[in-house]
């Protein structure tokens, strides 16, 4: 019999071969479609503008500021909303259906990899073509709305940290909403509910700080703020060392979670999975 | 449920009255029903597959035949590990397919000739790059099989180009051999050759016949063009509403479906030969083709050779396809009817 040309390459080395080489295909892709990849970033950066245009109006009418933030503050807080809303960008939980009618889940279903990884390699990758694009888009906005930001080290650090933290939490969580495609179908409605609470409890529509307080408690046992508020500030601030390292602390806690909750729905998908489309 | 087990040797494949039963959705037309499935829903089983057993050895190149919906497919893909079966047992190169083991998926492929698994919008040469990550296939290794796939399947530069600007005869080539990169020791192959053309059908036939003999490799393959089948299978299972129906020789095949056999009988002079059998050619007056009942051709031959001038007789047995056809209704093509 055929001997399989497989390798036992240490299990690090090869999730780093494969997490590189699966990036490396998702920035050759994007940057073949860079024109569609602008026209869309473009147009995202309209919504923190409108927030941006607002928050600075109320504060101005406000004598100057509004919860502790001034315009310029809060036109830092907008421009590093641009980036971490791209970092934030994963498999849709609306395109599952599609994934699983066209047959593209079976396909990674048989090989030995669990398909996550593609989406977060995938995702990574475009994340690299995106923030190369972004750079000239932000340098626009800084230059139209002169945002007041001068982050220590730490804040640095922890910002580099928590956007990626934050971009494997929402990937756990979209993934959980997106398997509930494999029970039902018509699972809109519970999309929509889930990013409504999203929208509001994460610091995306508004900085968690002008927030009252029932919802910045509510939103401290939620994983939405840890992906969204959390890596704005840890990079605006104001934020203190224990903070971030507090933030930090939560976003592995949801890391974990998700992860957790990954694994349990993907088994128990998979042994309801039809396989229908192919 | 047992779904463990191991394989004997010499044995790839051994599945032990595997079942899948589906639960479908039932609701009668109207609002009234509409409404009342909100509260009540109401469920079928379907039995997709009806505890099938076979066994398949290291090297076989086995056709899995029968209609549309009959549970081929099904079959496939509880083989391959993508459906969980409802009951039975089913060991493939000694590993449960359902569990997924990385072991396991190393050594197998499933290609379904209507799905396409390479990056729409990259060249194949980069889903190759992938598949070789995927399955830590080592650099030199890769190489040289890659270069002889792209050389085996004629795909030369078509590699470098777009998989969207491929034809669907070059998707599939590229497609093949994206699924054989890492030199699976058993194939899956659903449909490999659908709605290729003739060349290309023969082509994609020749190169697994050839990969077959030189990896020793396991081949499972479903396929309406009947060409697949005779070219490449000698042993034939048939499966039916989910029963496998037939499990034996190609040949076998016909003795026991055919209910007819064609005699092509050569005269020295024109007969009207209607008293026989039902005369099916007299293009050529003085040489006849009829058909006669599948277990007539004893006596029709004696009474032929005994009664009219015969210089020569052949007995036939139909044509696969119509074997098929006749048996189950199946819509089988012929290679020369396949669509280009």
């Amino acid at each position: 019999m055929t001997t399989p040309l497989s390798t036992p390459l240490s299990t690090l080395r090869w999730y780093g071969d494969l997490y590189l080489t699966m990036a490396r295909m998702a920035i050759i892709e994007q940057f073949q479609y860079r024109a569609a990849n602008y026209m869309y970033m473009i147009g995202m950066v309209a919504e923190p503008v409108v927030y941006l245009v607002v928050w600075s109006v109320v504060a101005t009418q406000q004598g100057g500021e509004v919860g502790g933030l001034t315009p310029r503050t809060i036109a830092a807080y907008y421009i590093v909303w641009t980036l971490v809303r791209n970092m934030n960008i994963v498999f849709t939980p609306f395109g599952w259906e599609q994934r699983i009618r066209e047959g593209q889940l079976s396909g990674q279903l048989l090989r030995p990899l669990h398909p996550i990884h593609y989406d977060l390699a995938f995702f990574a990758g475009w994340k690299v073509v995106v923030i190369v694009m972004w750079l000239p888009i932000a340098a626009v906005l800084a230059w139209l709305f002169r945002p007041e930001i001068d982050p220590r080290l730490s804040q640095v650090v922890v910002f580099a940290v928590a956007i990626w933290g934050a971009y494997l939490i929402r990937s756990m969580l979209l993934w959980m909403l997106g398997m509930v495609t494999f029970w039902t179908t018509r699972v809109g409605a519970a999309f929509d509910f889930f990013f409504t609470a999203e929208l509001l409890l994460s610091g995306r529509v508004v900085p968690m700080r002008l927030m009252p307080d029932w919802a910045q408690t509510l939103a401290r046992y939620l994983p939405f703020e840890s992906t969204f508020g959390f890596p704005i500030t840890a990079l605006v601030g104001p934020i203190t060392d224990a903070e971030l390292v507090e933030g930090l602390i939560r976003q592995a806690f949801w890391i974990v979670a998700g992860s957790i909750g990954v694994a349990l729905m993907w088994r128990r998908a998979t042994k309801v999975f039809t396989s229908v489309a192919g | 449920m047992d779904t463990g087990g191991t394989v004997s040797a010499g044995e790839s494949i051994v599945v032990d009255e595997l079942g899948k039963t589906f639960k479908v959705p039932v609701r009668e037309p109207g609002l009234r029903s509409a409404v009342t499935s909100l509260f009540n829903r109401k469920t079928k089983d379907v039995v997709a597959v009806d505890e099938v057993s076979f066994t398949i050895n290291a090297g076989e190149i086995v056709g899995f035949l029968g209609p549309n919906g009959a549970g081929k497919t099904t079959t496939l893909k509880m083989l391959s590990g993508l459906l969980h079966p409802s009951g039975g047992r089913a060991d493939v190169l000694g590993f449960t397919p359902f569990d997924r083991d990385k072991d396991f998926l190393r050594q197998i492929t499933l290609v379904m000739g209507n799905r396409n698994q390479l990056q729409w919008d990259l060249p194949a040469v980069d889903s190759f790059e992938m598949s070789r990550a995927v399955y830590r296939i080592p650099r030199v290794d890769f190489v040289e099989q890659r270069d002889e796939l792209i050389e085996l399947l004629d795909l030369g530069e078509l590699v470098s180009k777009p998989v969207r600007n491929l034809s669907l005869g070059e998707r599939m080539k590229a497609e093949i051999a994206n699924s054989l990169l890492h030199r699976p020791s058993v194939l899956f192959l659903d449909e490999p050759t659908l709605g290729l053309d003739v060349t290309m059908q023969r082509r994609i036939r020749s190169f697994l016949a050839d990969y077959n003999k030189r990896h020793n490799a396991t081949v499972l393959l479903t396929s309406h063009y009947m060409a697949d089948v005779e070219a490449l299978c000698r042993r034939v299972m048939v499966i039916n509403n989910g029963s496998l129906v037939f499990d034996g020789d190609l040949e076998a095949l016909s003795d026991k479906f055919a209910d007819h056999k064609t005699l092509v009988v050569t005269l020295s002079e024109p007969v009207d030969l209607s008293d026989y059998g039902e005369v099916v050619d007299d293009s050529s007056p003085s040489r006849p083709t009829i058909r006669i009942g599948g277990d007539q051709a004893a006596s029709v031959t004696s009474r032929l050779l005994a009664e009219q001038p015969v210089l020569d007789l052949t007995i036939e047995q139909p044509p696969i396809d119509d074997v098929i056809e006749q048996a189950f209704g199946v819509e089988v093509e012929a290679e020369s009817e396949a669509p280009a």
